[in-house]
């Protein structure tokens, strides 16, 4: 089942966790507290300009030195520390987190067009393919992502997010079926600026997956919902789509539509289904994405999971529920339920 | 005489007491199995090859047919198919020819797939309300698409695509050529294919002109015997295919009995009446990779590149590492023919020992191409054994964009997978040119059957594919998380990449 909420504060104004905590936990009908986790964005103001490397670790001790050494071997660990926690009675700390602001070494990848972000996605797959204990959760540029298991209100309260100020925040609760228990596999999902949450299950996953595997990113987290994040990754940043694009690309219209068309229209979105076919996603979905200037939801192509926005002032909200929304802010307008298939973005605007 | 005569392989009973001497059997054996004497149907049983054409058309059910009513001693090693070829070489001193495919009981990796379907977690999505989409574009697609957005938000396509095939279902027919079968079941072919929306092979036989009305669902052969080959056949196809192997006879070339070449098959072929029309094993223009890309460009370039070309590989060993050459190419789609492929003719010894399954050849090809990154660039056509619309989902989820039939469509015409296509005297006027038996074949009812076949195929790959939840294809193809094995072994299972049932 799982409940998700998303929030862009067009203007940048920044919103700290407190609202998005109460929003998530109204949805508790649809989790089973055993997983639940935030993103926000603008929360390192003072490190802006490094990637926010977050980590698990089982056993500091143990494991600790090797990523510390294949960071410095990369590039600059500017500064690093322990994620503060609360005690919480709830919340068993089964890891350790721990974030990095990192600066890679462009000219060790002399060869790419995006050297600092590739060595990071390098450093992620790497870590989360080969050392044990270790996981990296979170990897973007003043990003920070909070996630454990338990129900959304322990564990806001347990990383204290009410202290942390974004423009953007997303937020899930879980209903796990396939890793219940283990934080790696709460939402959100994140690699570089990119973070997922994502209700339902991508029936198209085993399709998804090997497609992007063949663009060098490896699946890790034994869940669907990171291969969203790699196709985004892959449409947008490498491929150079639009938001709106990418989201025809990964829930096209059915044939008839774009059969119906005008000629124009139905050959480029016919020349989407036929490059990105393996990018398509099944199943019943909905999914909030977000980067550094937006916020994208949008669902499966027949709509088999909720997703409702709504407006007010320059903030945008994206939801499961609607009541969750009105948890945030009582007073919103513009109470949308999107098409299936239809992205409703949301960009900065200043 | 010092082998003698060998056990019968049918025996054929006429229950008299069900029999009205109507001799319809004597009129429709074309292998001369019964004849009437004073009123009397009497049998030849050793002429028979059960092709059934005299059970179906008695009215009394007076017919039987028994196989191996007396057998050798039974035996693990000297079986009655080994011990039948060795009196027959010893007899003749011959290559053993034969029709159909592989006939040795290998196992069936088909068999030991299962697919899956939805419970709880996902809902099931139900064609008949639904949308379901089986669309399948076969040709070269760009690996990444250049758009513009422009300032009011519109967004061009500043890519340009190169033609496509486009089926409204995976399912294709394969190339089985005029000559090795009769223009009646071609032209069965071509209204089922017409119908349906799909493609049909012409087979190393040329295009006879009667089927130009359909040429638009026919792709043309191209293969080393060049039979048949003109501008104006290329032309005319949908698309071009150039043949370099086939599975039943990986290796070798096509062989076409003299017997079989009558004036009507030798003005489509090219080639002098009644005279053998034998394929060399290679292409004499092909030596390399660099020689085939050479000759895909020839044929797009004399057909100014408005038509897609595929290879066709027999499914061996190294097929992956070929088709990646081939992806190379120009080429848009590649077809991988499994050693379980039909065929008119072929020597026994190929037919049942060279060449892979097509499971396995389809999912190392489409492990080597994502590897190589270059898979949704080119498209993959499996054919070789496949036999119903399980076969096809299972194919298309290791990997395949779609499928060629080729004996099940020759079964939905009345064929019995008899195996004695290479004597020409098919009894249901398929694999034959005698007059007299082709027209047993009508085209119009021909066609009603296959297109009645693929019909059915395509809504229970419909069905197939709501149960698991996915409602366009591209989400079934290479989704090998939606297979298990069942009793595979390990080094199969990844090879197909694919997880143990329970796992």
């Amino acid at each position: 089942m799982c409940g998700i909420i998303g929030v862009i504060d067009r203007k940048r104004e920044l919103m700290d966790g407190s609202s998005i905590r109460q929003a998530l936990s109204r949805m508790n009908e649809r989790g089973s507290g055993e997983g639940a986790g935030y993103v926000a964005y603008g929360v390192f103001p003072e490190f802006k300009n490094y990637y926010a490397i977050h980590v698990f670790f089982d056993n500091i001790h143990e494991s600790k030195g090797a990523v510390d050494a294949l960071l410095s071997e990369w590039g600059t660990i500017v500064h690093d520390e322990e994620i503060p926690t609360s005690d919480h009675a709830r919340i068993r700390k089964v890891h350790t987190p721990w974030r990095y602001f990192f600066k890679p070494d462009a000219t060790l990848m002399p060869r790419s067009t995006a050297p600092e972000e590739d060595i990071v996605t390098y450093i992620v797959m790497r870590v989360n393919t080969t050392m044990t204990g270790v996981l990296i959760f979170s990897s973007g540029k003043n990003i920070g992502v909070f996630k454990a298991s338990g129900w959304p209100e322990d564990v806001a309260d347990f990383y204290k997010i009410h202290e942390y100020k974004g423009y953007i925040w997303l937020g899930h609760n879980r209903y796990p079926t396939n890793t219940p228990g283990w934080w790696g596999g709460a939402h959100p999902f994140n690699l570089l600026n990119w973070s997922v949450v994502h209700n339902g299950e991508i029936t198209s996953y085993g399709t998804n997956r090997r497609y992007i595997e063949s663009y060098g990113y490896q699946c890790t987290m034994f869940t669907d919902t990171e291969v969203v994040a790699y196709l985004v990754d892959l449409l947008v940043r490498r491929h150079g789509l639009s938001a709106e694009m990418a989201v025809k690309a990964l829930a096209p219209p059915f044939w008839d539509e774009i059969d119906r068309m005008p000629e124009k229209e139905r050959l480029l979105h016919t020349a989407i289904r036929l490059t990105y076919g393996p990018a398509l996603m099944n199943g019943p979905f909905a999914i909030v994405v977000a980067n550094e200037n937006s916020i994208v939801g949008f669902t499966d192509r027949i709509k088999l999971r909720p997703l409702v926005s709504g407006e007010f002032g320059n903030r945008l909200f994206i939801s499961s529920e609607e009541a969750a929304i009105r948890t945030m802010e009582p007073d919103v307008e513009k109470i949308v339920m999107p098409r299936a298939g239809s992205p409703i973005v949301g960009r900065l605007i200043a | 005489m010092s082998i003698g005569t060998v056990p019968l392989k049918f025996r054929v009973t006429i229950d008299n007491k069900q029999c009205m001497a109507c001799a319809r059997c004597v009129e429709n054996c074309s292998y001369g199995v019964f004849r009437m004497e004073n009123g009397v149907v009497r049998v030849s049983p050793r002429h028979c090859v059960a092709c059934h054409r005299c059970l179906a058309m008695c009215p009394r059910d007076a017919i039987s047919i028994e196989e191996r009513p007396v057998d050798y001693r039974s035996h693990p090693l000297w079986t009655t198919d080994v011990k039948e070829a060795i009196f027959n070489q010893a007899r003749t001193g011959k290559i053993i020819v034969g029709g159909m495919g592989n006939a040795l009981p290998y196992p069936v990796i088909f068999d030991r797939l299962v697919l899956d379907a939805c419970q709880v977690t996902n809902p099931s999505i139900d064609p008949l309300r639904e949308p379901m989409e089986l669309r399948t574009y076969l040709g070269k697609k760009p690996s990444h698409l250049d758009l513009l957005t422009k300032i009011n938000g519109d967004v061009e396509l500043i890519s340009t695509l190169v033609p496509n095939l486009k089926l409204e279902t995976p399912i294709m027919i394969g190339h089985m050529s005029y000559g090795a079968i009769s223009l009646n079941a071609q032209t069965s072919l071509a209204k089922a294919v017409n119908e349906i929306g799909t493609f049909m092979g012409t087979g190393e036989g040329g295009l006879h002109e009667s089927l130009y009305p359909y040429q638009g669902n026919m792709i043309v052969q191209v293969a080393s015997g060049r039979f048949g080959v003109d501008i104006n056949y290329l032309e005319r196809g949908a698309a071009i295919e150039i043949k370099i192997g086939q599975g039943a006879k990986p290796g070798i070339g096509g062989h076409l009995p003299g017997e079989k070449v009558n004036r009507e098959v030798s003005v489509t072929r090219m080639i002098p009446e009644g005279s053998d029309a034998i394929s060399p094993a290679p292409h004499h223009d092909i030596y390399s990779i660099e020689d085939l890309k050479q000759l895909v460009r020839g044929l797009k370039e004399a057909t100014e590149w408005k038509k897609p070309v595929f290879v066709k590989i027999a499914a061996v060993h190294n097929s992956a590492a070929i088709a990646a050459g081939i992806a190379r190419s120009s080429a848009d789609a590649i077809v991988i023919d499994g050693f379980r492929g039909g065929t008119g003719a072929a020597p026994r010894v190929f037919r049942d020992h060279v060449g892979i399954p097509v499971e396995a050849a389809i999912a190392s090809v489409d492990a080597k191409l994502r590897q190589q990154g270059i898979r949704n660039e080119v498209s993959i056509i499996a054919s070789g054994g496949i036999r119903e619309s399980a076969d096809v989902a299972k194919i298309i989820a290791l990997g395949a964009d779609a499928v060629y039939i080729g004996t099940a469509a020759l079964i939905a015409l009345g064929c019995r997978v008899c195996g004695t296509c290479n004597r020409g005297v098919c009894a249901w006027g398929i694999a034959t040119q005698r007059p007299d038996l082709v027209k047993r074949l009508d085209p119009e009812t021909g066609s009603k059957q296959v297109a009645n076949l693929i019909h059915g195929w395509t809504d229970e790959l419909a069905e197939l594919m709501g149960a698991a939840g996915i409602n366009s294809i591209e989400s079934l193809r290479g989704n090998r998380d939606r297979l298990r094995s069942y009793m595979l072994d390990e080094a199969l299972m990844t090879v197909l990449d694919v997880k143990s049932v329970g796992a």
